[in-house]
């Protein structure tokens, strides 16, 4: 029989992952796996990791990898890129780390082009450390530091990352996506694949925002989850490109 | 060698480019404005990286990042300012990612005063950022000292895989002196500097034949305490790293002792009395970490009646070494000034009569 799929050999063989069931990195680090893969790149690519969950996904991979201080993978990235571009670099953070503490430096990189990926894992909640309250709370959601649910009265409205970038000048390319279905799933990849495209062609900052769910934290079985993510997470954010320089007329 | 007349900021900046740095990230703060200035113009000259940071935090997240590939790569900036990198600096040391750095120090605490302070001496030789690490500190007190061991400075990162900074003040920074600057390291040379570190840097390898994984903390318990220990134990190995100045030990009644800016102007007070006769003698920690303990260890305690501790810093700060040091073998007095406010040659000199009168 014809071999038509096989798993990223960009994941740690006989790894098990500690990703709680229901939750998305698992799939989307598959995707970047399968996309080093498919374009040649894993013998010259680095991830700059942020602080949370997504960090225990560091043992998981199989390519050069190193951790950034919470909040500071794009600072750090741009040191990487900077004083070695041909090495493929992108961040990897959560909602915690790159639109609350790391906002200043995810705003700063993005205004100069950096020549890097970001991967960027909107869960609307901080996941390792329990389920405090994120900047991508949705109102109303309940967070362990935020009981009564997130009020726009104490606690400001959700933020928008992608819409926010797209107030600059010089990012290239922003899109969010979703794991929620197969289709979305494979416009995932396909945007993750763009996305370091654009730095092998030397075109600047891209970021790929992906809605995920957080079962654990929101409470929810892994099912009940996806459908809140579908009813509630995804109005707030919804799907698709915001920006694509290579769409624009020169 | 050439000799040029150069504030010292800048021979700093120079020093770091003859030595191979290629990557700089700072932010604006004074006294250390011209390191960056100095090296936004100079590093594109020689195919390295300039970027002003929107952050010190940035910066030496930056540098943290740079340093993972390989690249000689340096911060600077002033007291506060180094406060906000002190997180990063400690990722360096853990992640045992080569860096430089510079603190031009000024005023404190908080915001202090722009003019030159030793305030910062504990957060240099004790507890530059969390977590219990060490590094070496250089304390140079002239152009001259500050262009070579900052030179020197980028080989000890990278024999050690561990940070490295230069304290200095605002005095040095800004005083111009005519320097010998150190030599310029070929191309050739600062690319096989980085092709050596290139079997962990971050530069990307093949999955089948082993990755580059820099981690700044280890998951097991076990495993960060195995971090721990050899990071002791490469501290342990810099005894021999150990730089201190010396005057007239042999026969003092009574020794000065300062670093930096301070041990300078009291190396002056030293000379002066010497020549009229008086014994007084001189210690200068040129690394204030490892503190060069021994020296005073081969003090006379019978002849020594006392130590005088000159610093630019209220509380005395460097006297917990001295003290250490001397173990209560004779009393510890000091000259001091702080906010700005600069030690003048003629108070040491009262302070040291009076104490030799005594």
């Amino acid at each position: 029989m014809e071999k038509v799929y096989s798993r990223t050999r960009m994941i740690q063989e006989k790894m098990v992952v500690g990703f709680c069931p229901g939750c998305m990195h698992g799939t989307v680090f598959k995707l970047i796996g399968e996309v080093m893969e498919e374009m040649g790149i894993a013998d010259h690519s680095a991830l700059v990791i942020g602080v949370g969950c997504s960090g225990l996904a560091l043992e998981y991979v199989r390519y050069d990898a190193t951790t950034a201080p919470h909040g500071r993978a794009c600072a750090v990235a741009t040191g990487v890129k900077r004083s070695n571009p041909g090495t493929i670099v992108f961040t990897y953070q959560g909602d915690g780390d790159l639109a609350s503490i790391g906002l200043g430096e995810t705003m700063s990189a993005a205004n100069r082009g950096e020549n890097f990926t970001v991967i960027f894992i909107n869960n609307g909640i901080y996941g390792m450390t329990g389920g405090q309250m994120a900047p991508t709370t949705l109102l109303g959601m309940k967070a362990t530091t935020a009981p009564f649910g997130r009020k726009a009265e104490e606690h400001g409205y959700p933020m928008h990352m992608c819409e926010i970038l797209n107030q600059l000048t010089a990012p290239y390319y922003l899109e969010r996506c979703s794991c929620n279905t197969p289709a979305n799933v494979m416009k995932t990849r396909k945007a993750i694949r763009k996305a370091f495209q654009n730095q092998i062609d030397g075109k600047g900052f891209s970021m790929v925002e992906i809605v995920t769910s957080c079962p654990t934290n929101w409470g929810l079985d892994a099912l009940e989850a996806l459908r809140f993510l579908e009813e509630n997470m995804l109005k707030e954010f919804p799907l698709g490109v915001i920006r694509d320089r290579s769409k624009e007329a020169n | 060698m050439s000799r040029v007349f150069m504030k010292g900021n800048e021979a700093i900046a120079e020093a770091a480019v003859r030595s191979g740095c290629r990557f700089f990230a700072g932010y604006p703060i004074t006294p250390q404005n011209e390191i960056p200035e100095y090296l936004s113009r100079r590093l594109p000259d020689v195919g390295g990286v300039f970027v002003q940071g929107e952050s010190e935090i940035a910066s030496i997240n930056m540098v943290y990042g740079a340093g993972q590939t390989g690249t000689r790569s340096m911060t600077s900036s002033s007291s506060c300012g180094i406060s906000l990198k002190s997180e990063g600096v400690s990722f360096c040391a853990a992640a045992r990612v080569p860096i430089v750095y510079c603190n031009m120090a000024r005023g404190g605490p908080g915001i202090g005063t722009i003019q030159p302070a030793q305030q910062d001496y504990m957060q240099a030789t004790k507890a530059s950022g969390n977590g219990g690490f060490r590094m070496l500190v250089f304390a140079p007190s002239t152009v001259q000292e500050a262009a070579d061991m900052t030179y020197a400075a980028f080989d000890y990162a990278q024999r050690d895989r561990n940070p490295v900074l230069i304290l200095g003040d605002g005095v040095l920074g800004t005083i111009m002196e005519p320097v010998e600057l150190p030599r310029m390291r070929s191309e050739e040379e600062v690319a096989q500097l980085k092709r050596e570190l290139s079997d962990w840097t971050l530069i990307g390898h093949d999955p089948d034949k082993g990755r580059a994984f820099i981690k700044p903390g280890v998951w097991s318990t076990k495993g960060q305490e195995q971090m721990c220990k050899d990071n002791a134990a490469l501290y342990d190995s810099w005894e021999k790293d150990v730089q201190v100045e010396t005057i007239g030990l042999e026969d003092a009644q009574l020794v000065i002792t300062g670093y930096g800016i301070s041990g300078r102007i009291a190396a002056s007070a030293v000379g002066k009395l010497r020549t009229e006769g008086l014994k007084v003698g001189f210690i200068r920690p040129k690394t204030v970490s490892p503190f060069p303990y021994g020296a005073y260890e081969v003090l006379d305690f019978h002849r020594v009646k006392c130590i005088l501790d000159v610093e630019m810093a209220i509380p005395a700060l460097m006297i917990y070494d001295v003290r250490l040091a001397v173990k209560d073998r004779c009393p510890i007095e000091t000259c001091l000034h702080a906010g700005g406010e600069i030690m003048s040659r003629e108070e040491i000199i009262e302070k040291a009569r009076a104490l030799l009168a005594k």
